[in-house]
């Protein structure tokens, strides 16, 4: 079971702009995410959500604009787990050495322990000693999302989790989010035609050349924003 | 006192992942040993030459080793995206320059002191009691390579001509410390040796300015 985060934390983008040389990854995007949202960004390929994301996650800082946290999150770093398009693991180094070595990282009381609970919790625990580069793509998912998980997050930002996963690591991971979810956690995913994340969500958001094109919560527009991405 | 832990974890992973692989070791020690052996039949000096210009060839020669080294140290980060990871795990991202250079500082070191029973073979000159002298020159030497040469690292992974801009930043900016240390090294090759606490002392000043120019701007350079 999701431990329950700590605290919930919001997210709030002020006329944001992320520039690459002439070409806007973000343009002048304003968004407000309530603490205990689970919002589901969708849009084209290259329509920035994957720069959404980690300018969310302070890895990408703003051209223009500001991004703020709201609900006490003084060190909002620690508030966050992040699951990339890459996996944010080491290849050569076994899943358990890769868990214990960001748990030491973030300071945690007991990083062996909490590194042997989230290999359980996702499944690789009789794997614990293989090297990540031994895996398949859909294990060093389930490492990514472990590790993104160590600290109890409360702020959860993941960029096409579902990519790399059979469709039963889908379910375990629609089933774990739901549980995160429930507990107050924030969420923001970017999706790419992956249904069973979408149901989880309770906003949509539509980018497009950088900039929200469509913004809703469950109701009549809602299924279409998924519809239009292909979800 | 989080940035020395956060340091100390990702040197402990550093050393961990090189000793498992030893790409990286194995690979500079072999080029050095060849670039000195080449050396050492190119110019078959005696030992009065070798006291003049050994040192010379035996930091150029850690100069190679250290391009060659220095290169992936920021590169393998990127493969699976790793340093977003480290950026989002450590409270201050000093931690990560500074565990980078103690590990590059470390596994220069070894080669240098692997590569100087063979450069005192080859060419035919005598350490022996000046190895307490040699082991400053070489750490300050190593580390002033290091904080330089990781701090380009870093900004040369994000480029498009990255083999080539790594060598091309480092040498105009090495040069100063790598005069000094030659002078240093000669002093102690002598027949009668001698400490050049001159050189000692812009050694460590070229390394103190370098790391503090890094502790104030290293943030900005691990930005995408």
């Amino acid at each position: 079971m999701p431990a329950a985060p700590v605290r919930s934390i919001g997210l709030q983008f002020d006329k944001v702009d992320k520039r690459y040389g002439a070409v806007y990854a973000l343009r002048d995007l304003t968004l407000n995410i309530a603490a205990g949202e689970c919002v589901a960004v969708v849009g084209r390929n290259g329509s920035g959500k994957t720069t959404l994301l980690r300018a969310a996650a302070q890895l990408v800082r703003p051209s223009r604009g500001s991004i703020a946290f709201s609900g006490g999150a003084e060190d909002a770093k620690a508030a966050i787990g992040f699951v990339a398009h890459a996996t944010m693991v080491y290849d050569e180094l076994t899943a358990e050495e890769n868990l214990v070595f960001f748990a030491r990282l973030q300071e945690l009381a007991e990083p062996k322990t909490r590194a042997d609970e989230l290999l359980r919790e996702v499944g690789l625990h009789d794997r614990k000693d293989s090297l990540v580069r031994t895996f398949s793509r859909g294990m060093r998912q389930r490492v990514a999302i472990a590790r993104a998980l160590l600290a109890q997050p409360s702020l959860l930002l993941f960029d096409e989790p579902a990519t790399g996963l059979d469709a039963e690591s889908n379910l375990w991971l629609t089933e774990h989010l739901r549980k995160l979810r429930d507990t107050g956690c924030t969420i923001l995913m970017s999706l790419h035609g992956d249904s069973e994340l979408a149901r989880l969500a309770t906003r949509a958001i539509r980018l497009e050349g950088g900039g929200l094109i469509a913004d809703t919560r469950r109701g009549a527009m809602f299924q279409s924003i998924f519809a239009a991405a292909g979800c | 006192m989080a940035l020395l832990s956060n340091a100390a974890v990702l040197l402990g992973k550093e050393v961990r992942t090189e000793f498992r692989s030893r790409e990286l070791l194995s690979t500079t020690i072999v080029f050095v040993l060849i670039v000195v052996v080449v050396f050492s039949f190119t110019f078959d000096p005696t030992t009065n030459e070798s006291r003049r210009f050994g040192p010379g060839l035996l930091w150029m020669a850690f100069l190679f080793a250290a391009s060659l080294m220095l290169q992936p140290c920021f590169l393998r980060e990127q493969v699976n995206d790793t340093l977003g990871a480290l950026r989002l795990a450590v409270s201050d991202p000093f931690a990560i320059f500074l565990a980078k250079i103690c590990a590059n500082t470390l596994f220069l070191l070894l080669t240098e002191l692997l590569m100087l029973p063979v450069f005192a073979a080859l060419f035919n000159v005598s350490f022996g009691a000046q190895l307490p002298g040699i082991l400053l020159t070489f750490l300050l030497g190593s580390l002033g390579i290091s904080v330089v040469g990781t701090a380009l690292a870093v900004i040369s992974a994000q480029a498009r001509m990255r083999e080539l801009l790594l060598p091309l930043l480092l040498l105009p900016l090495l040069t100063p410390i790598l005069v000094v240390s030659t002078e240093v090294t000669i002093g102690l090759m002598q027949p009668e040796p001698y400490m050049e606490w001159k050189g000692i002392g812009l050694m460590a000043g070229f390394d103190v300015v370098f790391l503090t120019v890094l502790w104030l701007f290293g943030e900005y350079l691990l930005e995408e």
